[in-house]
């Protein structure tokens, strides 16, 4: 097959033309008429992921009240926004705590609400209760408020999360006498259960392992509205230990990603409770992949069964730092339901949901075929190696 | 053993102190979590019992020679299925498999039938989708 360029995906995509279907659709698909044919037919493959994802928050402007105000410490609905910005400008934390909240001292704390609550409850359309302090300057003389605020009320507000998308991730199990609260959820003792957290063949960055197409500016379904991929997220590691297929083994790359708050919605922005550990934000995110050519299609087309991620301990190995990995297991054997390790069958859960990634990469896929949704090609590609990055950009 | 039981009090009986004799006779600790009279002056508390088992087993049969019905919780733990982001994080918390995975869908289901008010799941569901309802 013949190279296709972004600006001849967008073409197709503009007329009404272009064949889309998701990460999950092209599998049979290649399976059935082979890579060529189906990257001939096929212009975009469509991603998703829908999990928690705690480096995520949201810049907030929230407009100056009379008199004006310089905002040093600012409250919603309890729990602390970082006002070291200008003014009325704050940043909302997707893990913060009311102050109140007693975290860990009555273990294991419940952390019923936290930043990615609020968050939540922001785009839900929700009023909040805003408090605010300043020590008060010549032309920002007000020094408290309290009062409620909608997200409409904001001049702007835009989700920006550092990291997210997570190319793969650990099997968390314990191998202790104790049931642990982590993370990844509760971990029941001598290896009750393993939980593992992301779409697998669904997932974005598993369907593009070496970035061939994903980068700055790429445009991404992110919360319900639509986004960017700003930068390469926080701890991106694309040096990580890779298969043949170039799926990273590990957890590998990351995603800062970007969006207008006000266009997303609670069906995609979640706040969650982890027992013992803490609150966070469950994030979903579709990235549409074009297939440029056969090799973009032979990484967009990998199944479960050819993905594989690390098991390890959370009691003892995780906390204290050491690498040790307790194998590998592919999404196929964590989907089924049970894995084994050693002589010992243990049952999995996830964190991630799939049928939430299948409905955001169904969306997506709409999006695009109805014309409505054209790629854009990144300004650089997420980097191959932290050493001396090279800030590719598509030819 | 500690159980939890719902006690259905049909309008006759409801001013009598049940508690006391659960207490007193029975050597029962009995701790409501929820009691409520309707209109039509019949009761209905959700209550945690604990003790011996011959104890409760007697205290059970006491309130029932007194009228009183005893119902068991099954109904009492609710799926908030909006608020279920699909995860399946309870399907390994959940002992009896009311809450499950559905594969290969991977989507979450609740049977309520089989739950038995455990509510390990109310701390395991990240989203606390998983509600008590007394
Ligand atoms: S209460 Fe217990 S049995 Fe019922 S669904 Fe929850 S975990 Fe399962
Ligand atoms: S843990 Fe909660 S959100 Fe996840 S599948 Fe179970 S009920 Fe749904």
């Amino acid at each position: 097959m013949s190279k296709k360029t972004y600006e001849e995906i967008n073409a197709r995509i503009r007329a009404g033309e272009a064949v889309v279907v998701t990460a999950e659709e092209v599998i049979p698909m290649v399976r059935e008429q082979g890579l060529e044919e189906t990257a001939a037919a096929v212009d975009v493959v469509t991603t998703a992921t829908f999990g928690p994802m705690c480096s995520s928050g949201a810049f907030l402007c929230l407009g100056h009240p009379q008199p004006r105000m310089k905002m040093t410490r600012v409250f919603l609905n309890g729990v602390e926004a970082c006002a070291g910005l200008a003014a009325v400008d704050a940043y909302l934390g997707a893990t913060q705590l009311p102050q109140a909240d007693p975290g860990n001292k009555m273990y294991p704390g419940e952390f019923r609400y936290g930043g990615g609550h609020v968050i939540e409850d922001l785009v839900a359309g929700k009023e909040i209760f805003l408090e605010a302090e300043g020590y008060g300057t010549d032309c920002y003389p007000r020094k408290q408020l309290q009062k409620t605020i909608r997200l409409a009320d904001m001049p702007q507000a835009t989700l920006y999360n550092p990291r997210n998308a997570y190319q793969n991730y650990n099997v968390g199990v314990n191998l202790s006498a104790k049931t642990i609260y982590t993370y990844m959820g509760i971990l029941k003792p001598r290896l009750g259960n393993a939980n593992y957290s992301t779409a697998g063949q669904l997932s974005p960055l598993l369907n593009d392992p070496c970035y061939r197409t994903i980068g700055m500016g790429t445009k991404i379904f992110l919360g319900g509205g639509v986004g960017y991929v700003s930068w390469f997220g926080t701890q991106h590691a694309p040096e990580a230990p890779r298969g043949e297929n170039g799926v990273p083994t590990t957890s590998a790359g990351t995603l800062a990603v970007v969006g207008d708050l006000k266009q997303m919605t609670p069906r995609w922005l979640r706040g969650v409770s982890f027992m013992g550990y803490g609150a966070s934000l469950m994030v979903g995110i579709g990235i549409p992949l074009p297939i440029l050519d056969v090799e973009t299609l032979r990484y967009a087309a990998v199944s479960d069964a050819e993905i594989f991620a690390p098991i390890v301990d959370y009691s003892e190995a995780y906390p204290q730092g050491r690498g040790e990995t307790l194998g590998q297991v592919s999404y196929a054997q964590l989907k089924s339901g049970e894995i084994t390790i050693g002589d010992r069958v243990v049952p999995t859960a996830s964190f991630s949901s799939y049928p939430g990634a299948r409905e955001i990469a169904g969306i997506l896929k709409e999006w695009i075929q109805s014309g409505k949704f054209l790629l854009t090609k990144p300004v650089f590609t997420l980097p191959q190696s932290l050493t001396g990055i090279d800030y590719r950009s598509l030819v | 053993m500690k159980k939890k039981i719902v006690l259905y009090f049909p309008p006759t009986v409801t001013e009598q102190p049940f508690t006391y004799y659960l207490i007193k006779d029975y050597n029962l600790m009995v701790n409501i979590l929820k009691a409520d009279i309707n209109p039509h002056k019949e009761g209905r508390a959700v209550v945690e019992i604990s003790g011996k088992e011959t104890d409760f087993q007697n205290g059970i049969e006491f309130l029932q020679s007194r009228g009183v019905k005893i119902l068991p919780l099954e109904q009492e733990i609710v799926w908030v299925e909006e608020r279920c982001t699909q995860c399946g994080a309870c399907s390994v918390i959940c002992p009896t498999g009311a809450l499950v995975v559905e594969r290969p869908s991977m989507h979450v289901q609740f049977y309520s039938e089989k739950c038995i008010v455990c509510e390990h799941c109310l701390q395991a569901c990240p989203s606390r989708a998983m509600e008590a309802h007394y």
